[in-house]
């Protein structure tokens, strides 16, 4: 039996049962949370920190994605301040790598895109890094461009979890953070990957993508096998 | 009261904002009964003039020229508009920030080359350091990503603009 928990968000009262994030019960109720990080059917990082919310009595902010729903709870997910901290966090992930949406193979199916959008982002104040990174094409079927990755690691989880091969793992610190394959080996000489396509199914830009796509003719939704990732995904208890 | 005086430029960018401008249509005949272009690659006006009203600005800010003009439109224009998104974020012209203009050059004129290899000095601009959204240089009224920001967008702002109206661009977002 799991109990259920009655809390409010945006002032609306609904319903979570035990162990629910905030983010599971608030989409349940139509009230929609900017995420990117977060993928259904895979385990939660926290790591793009979009879905911030206040909790009242709480002097931090708290992820939606990692935070369940207690008793009593009141949930603000959308305010002025919050706006501001999801733009500017939507303004990072822009700057800190090289994005050129004109020549992306994730040109207009790409979720950096429809959050720069939804937000209102219609430019940086932040300065351009323009850092210098690079490109592996060294596997048959597969690319990854850095200049596009915003470290949302849901390569590295799905390819972990749901695939079991863990060939995406990260590496160094701060700016310098890359996701690279099998210790830094080029992917083409990946001994684990077993060329199953996952990671370029849920990467939400064009930093994974499929050889051979022009611009703006990646694949990325509908994502048909994620129903069943969800399957998989609750049988192994993530 | 006199016409609204409406101008265009033409930066670092491949002119597709213009083009997309263009494609305004017979709406262009709309815009044009209510203001006056006065300055724009598709008019012949050597100098850009005083006392512009809108100027769209087309292109990333990418040579000593770009900076040069950036400014004196910055001083004679009263909405200053980043047309699109090489104005914006620099975008295609921004590629070879991480390369430096050096490197970029010689692979250009040099190495790439068998007759008179060398960087051209004279004629053609400076390049700057790196090639940088408009509004990192001078400041910018309203923002339009898009590459190219669609007609009918574009149709919006300027209408707002010429109502007296705070433009509305949503639906506006990068690439395309
Ligand atoms: S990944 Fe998305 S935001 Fe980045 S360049 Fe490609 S389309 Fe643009
Ligand atoms: S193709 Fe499959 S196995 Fe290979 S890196 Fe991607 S998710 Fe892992
Ligand atoms: S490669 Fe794609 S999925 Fe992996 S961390 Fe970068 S953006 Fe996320
Ligand atoms: S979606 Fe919650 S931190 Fe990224």
């Amino acid at each position: 039996m799991s109990t259920v928990h009655t809390l409010r968000i945006d002032g609306k009262d609904v319903a979570g049962s035990d162990g629910a994030t905030i983010l599971e019960v608030a989409r349940e109720n139509g009230i929609d949370i900017p995420t990117m990080c977060h993928l259904d059917g895979i385990s939660d990082r926290g790591a793009c920190r979009l879905c911030m919310v206040e909790i009242a009595g709480s002097p931090k902010l708290a992820p939606a994605c990692m935070t369940r729903v207690a008793e009593g709870m009141e949930v603000t997910a959308h305010s002025e301040r919050l706006l501001e901290y999801r733009r500017a966090i939507t303004e990072m992930l822009f700057v800190e790598r090289n994005h050129v949406c004109a020549v992306c193979v994730a040109n207009n199916h790409c979720e950096l895109q429809d959050l720069a959008e939804d937000l209102g982002v219609t430019h940086f104040d932040l300065p351009r890094i323009n850092p210098k990174v690079e490109v592996d094409a060294s596997h048959p079927l597969f690319a990854i461009d850095h200049n596009r990755c915003i470290l949302c690691l849901r390569c590295v989880r799905v390819c972990d979890e749901i695939e079991g091969a863990h060939t995406w793992d990260i590496m160094h610190r701060g700016l310098d953070t890359r996701v690279q394959t099998d210790m830094g080996l080029a992917w083409g000489d990946s001994p684990t990957c077993t060329s199953c396509g996952k990671c370029v199914q849920v990467c939400p830009t064009g930093a994974l993508f499929e050889k051979g796509r022009a611009v703006a003719r990646g694949t990325r939704r509908p994502r048909p096998f994620l129903p069943w990732m969800r399957v998989v995904a609750e049988e192994r208890g993530l | 009261m006199s016409r609204p005086r409406i101008a265009t430029v033409w930066l670092d960018g491949c002119s597709g904002c213009h083009m997309s401008f263009i494609d305004l249509d017979e709406r262009l005949l709309e815009v044009f009964e209510r203001a006056d272009l006065v300055y724009s690659p598709l008019v012949d006006h050597k100098e850009y003039p005083e006392d512009v009203d809108v100027c769209l600005v087309e292109g990333a800010v990418s040579s000593e020229e770009d900076l040069h003009k950036l400014k004196v439109i910055r001083e004679r224009t009263k909405v200053l508009v980043a047309f699109g998104d090489c104005a914006v974020t620099s975008n295609v012209p921004g590629m070879r920030n991480p390369i430096g203009v050096r490197p970029l050059l010689e692979r250009a004129y040099v190495e790439n080359v068998t007759i008179n290899p060398g960087v051209p000095t004279e004629i053609v601009p400076a390049l700057l350091p790196t090639s940088v959204p408009v509004h990192t240089v001078v400041r910018v009224d309203v923002f339009l990503p898009g590459c190219p920001p669609s007609a009918d967008l574009i149709f919006t702002l300027l209408t707002d603009l010429l109502d007296g109206r705070v433009p509305d661009v949503a639906g506006a977002r990068f690439g395309r």
